[in-house]
């Protein structure tokens, strides 16, 4: 089966990966990222791994302006697209958003505010359509705020709940809205991060999110593990949590 | 951040900080780096030539993409990071194979250069080195270079075994090796004797691409020098079946403060796989994986040897200087030293283009030790000592002990090499081996 996909925030690391494994299945793929001579790169690399047909399109996502014209030419190219992939998505440094108003605010914006614009947009071409997956990524982050990382985690958390509603709206439609929670990958975005075993390979998390999508659910935990690790840090009284300072 | 160790987990190092290199085009400015610094892969190499204690590490594992795959031609040009896995999953449904591969395939490109890797198949096809087009290289003073034959020859020779030290590989252009499939024949004989090794070394060059033996290195006195033979050729059959696709199962090995490896697992192990060996010749179809890399099957087998690590002493000797093979396995045997694993190979005569290049004509061997201290250090040095007198060599991939004396005998044409070595680059075992030597000497 010929799968066409559209990949937003194409140059992340997790999406790369996913992106990897539709192109061994011989996928079509339409990535959206910011810089061109990622896109070039990406093209060449997709296509060797078998990609039948890569389009892709310049766009800094944090800018809603570009999100018609995303939608509108990845839908036309092949005639529909059968998934979405949003995985577009900063994790700045907790202490300098404290301190730091506009970061903060653009925390916010590119992990929640664009995500949920082009959610609303894409969810009204996909209504029409009637059938495909659309799955973001988000993380464990939002299943419970913690001091490290609460801005980040809040936008994460809000995201869940847009999305739930979203599925809740888009199951009538016969399309699929797919949750990806992701625990610590080794990508550049948190190559600051001190490493434990915990830490899964971007691999691992883009064959996670690619499963997640090709036999959609509504929430999956990648890798597995924190499905049962989250289940727990939910249940811990919050006196604990406060001394446990995770 | 990722732990950054050596395969031998021995010596330790931290370096003070580690730059990820994902893009090409977002490579950093590596003069505004603070020096030294040095290239890291995957971390592979067995000593200290993958570690920059206090320096920076330039991890490339994100530099693993495709830059161009010529079905026709058997061509590939891919980033720096990409390890051999990754190209076989790609190229051996084209019926390609890599000419030329190490024992792992979790190597990178940018790794099995800068070491000049060789495998079973030296005799027929020389190292890694002998198969590569072209590459472009970053460095602190010249910014990017593109090195091959034609343009930059020295310091593409320079580059070919130069232990990441003339600057970051970006990326490399090298010709495949045509296939019908996944499948290699392979045969297996026992030897009871070095001799007999020999022999069947050399009958078997001209009809079996890939040569290597397993030698029981625990066996003393008259068992001396036995172990198994091992030849093959990739198999004419193209994919069938169930041997064809079926996946190697893997097992990963956990961290340990113990080592399981000392001298009754080593012996025991030895007696094992040489036993598992019942008849005297045996024949087989078996995929790639099981032929070339078997070690792969347990992910980290380094973490076996617990904290300490080990060491793997490498070296080759003239093939008329053979004699010394002997003179390092009576040294083994009189120590207390538990050896592992060892392999043994007779190089052919083609030469690779690196000026830093291991491998030349000769025999060689390898052996594993757990490292207990002081008394595998004095071991290692007292095979040195065998080695120079035979004019022989130690593989610098493998070595994380040898001393700058031994390194400028093996290595004469350093003081030559070291004009390439990027002005902001080094390692622990480039600082270690070009320690001035006392005037006395």
């Amino acid at each position: 089966m010929t799968r066409r996909v559209l990949i937003l925030g194409a140059s992340s690391g997790i999406a790369q990966e996913a992106s990897r494994c539709f192109a061994a299945d011989h996928a079509k793929l339409f990535l959206v990222a910011r810089n061109p001579d990622k896109l070039r790169v990406l093209t060449d690399d997709l296509k060797i791994r078998g990609a039948e047909s890569v389009e892709t399109f310049e766009a800094d996502l944090t800018d809603d302006s570009s999100y018609r014209l995303i939608i509108s030419k990845s839908f036309a190219v092949w005639g529909g697209l059968d998934a979405v992939l949003i995985a577009h998505g900063a994790l700045p440094d907790q202490l300098s958003i404290e301190n730091d108003p506009a970061l903060l605010r653009n925390s916010i914006e590119i992990n929640y505010i664009s995500v949920v614009s082009l959610l609303m947009q894409l969810a009204k071409a996909f209504e029409e359509q009637g059938s495909g997956v659309l799955a973001v990524i988000g993380s464990v982050a939002g299943d419970r705020g913690r001091r490290s990382s609460y801005v980040y985690g809040s936008a994460k958390s809000a995201l869940a709940t847009f999305i739930a509603g979203l599925r809740l709206r888009l199951a009538a439609a016969n399309v699929q809205v797919v949750l990806i929670k992701p625990g610590w990958v080794s990508t550049p975005m948190t190559a600051h991060l001190s490493q434990n075993f915990l830490f899964a390979t971007a691999e691992q998390a883009g064959r996670g999110v690619y499963n997640a999508m090709i036999s959609p659910r509504a929430i999956v935990y990648c890798p597995w593990y924190w499905k049962w690790i989250m289940g727990l840090i939910r249940i811990i009284p919050e006196p604990v949590f406060a001394r446990l300072n995770l | 951040m990722k732990q950054h160790e050596s395969w031998g987990r021995y010596p330790k190092s931290e370096p003070a900080r580690i730059v990820e290199v994902a893009w090409v085009s977002e490579a950093p400015d590596l003069h505004r780096l603070p020096s030294p610094i040095l290239p890291y892969g995957k971390g592979r190499s067995y000593g200290d030539c993958c570690l920059n204690d206090g320096g920076v590490l330039l991890d490339t594992s994100g530099l693993d993409r495709f830059i161009l795959f010529d079905p026709e031609r058997g061509l590939l040009r891919c980033e720096a990071g990409a390890t051999l896995k990754t190209i076989l999953e790609l190229i051996l449904p084209a019926n390609w194979f890599l000419p030329v591969t190490p024992g792992t395939q979790f190597v990178t490109v940018g790794g099995a250069i800068a070491n000049d890797v060789h495998g079973k198949n030296h005799h027929r096809a020389g190292s890694f080195g002998c198969h590569l087009e072209k590459f472009e290289l970053l460095r602190s003073d010249r910014g990017k270079v593109l090195c091959s034959r034609e343009s930059n020859r020295d310091l593409f020779e320079a580059t070919i075994g130069g232990l990441g030290l003339t600057g970051l590989i970006l990326w490399a252009e090298f010709q495949l090796k045509r296939v019908s499939g996944p499948l290699i024949d392979c045969e297996k004989r026992r030897f009871e004797t070095l001799d007999e090794f020999f022999d069947l070394s050399a009958s078997s060059d001209k009809d079996y691409e890939y040569t290597v033996a397993w030698l029981d290195c625990m066996s003393v006195g008259i068992k001396r020098g036995r172990g198994i033979f091992i030849r093959g050729n990739h198999s004419v059959l193209p994919m069938k079946g169930s041997i064809a696709q079926r996946a190697v199962p893997t097992f990963s090995a956990f961290r340990t403060h113990i080592s399981f490896i000392n001298r009754s697992t080593a012996q025991a192990f030895n007696w094992l796989y040489l036993h598992s060996q019942l008849r005297r010749s045996t024949h087989s179809k078996v995929r790639f994986e099981k032929f070339f890399y078997p070690l792969d099957r347990i992910a980290y087998w380094n973490r076996l040897y617990g904290k300490r690590g080990f060491l793997q002493y490498q070296f080759l000797v003239p093939y008329e200087r053979r004699e010394g093979v002997t003179e390092v396995l009576d040294l083994l045997a009189a120590s207390r030293e538990a050896c592992s694993l060892s392999v043994l190979k007779v190089f052919g005569t083609i030469q690779s283009p690196g000026l830093l290049s291991f491998p030349r004509p000769g025999v060689t061997l390898s052996l594993d030790f757990p490292f207990l201290g002081e008394s595998t250090l004095i071991l290692c040095e007292q095979l040195d000592q065998v080695v120079q007198k035979h004019r022989g060599s130690v593989y610098p991939a493998k070595d994380a002990r040898m001393s700058p004396k031994s390194f400028q005998t093996y290595f004469p044409r350093w003081t030559e090499f070291s004009n390439f070595v990027d002005p902001c680059f080094g390692s622990d075992l480039w600082r270690r081996v070009t320690t001035p030597l006392p005037l006395s000497q």
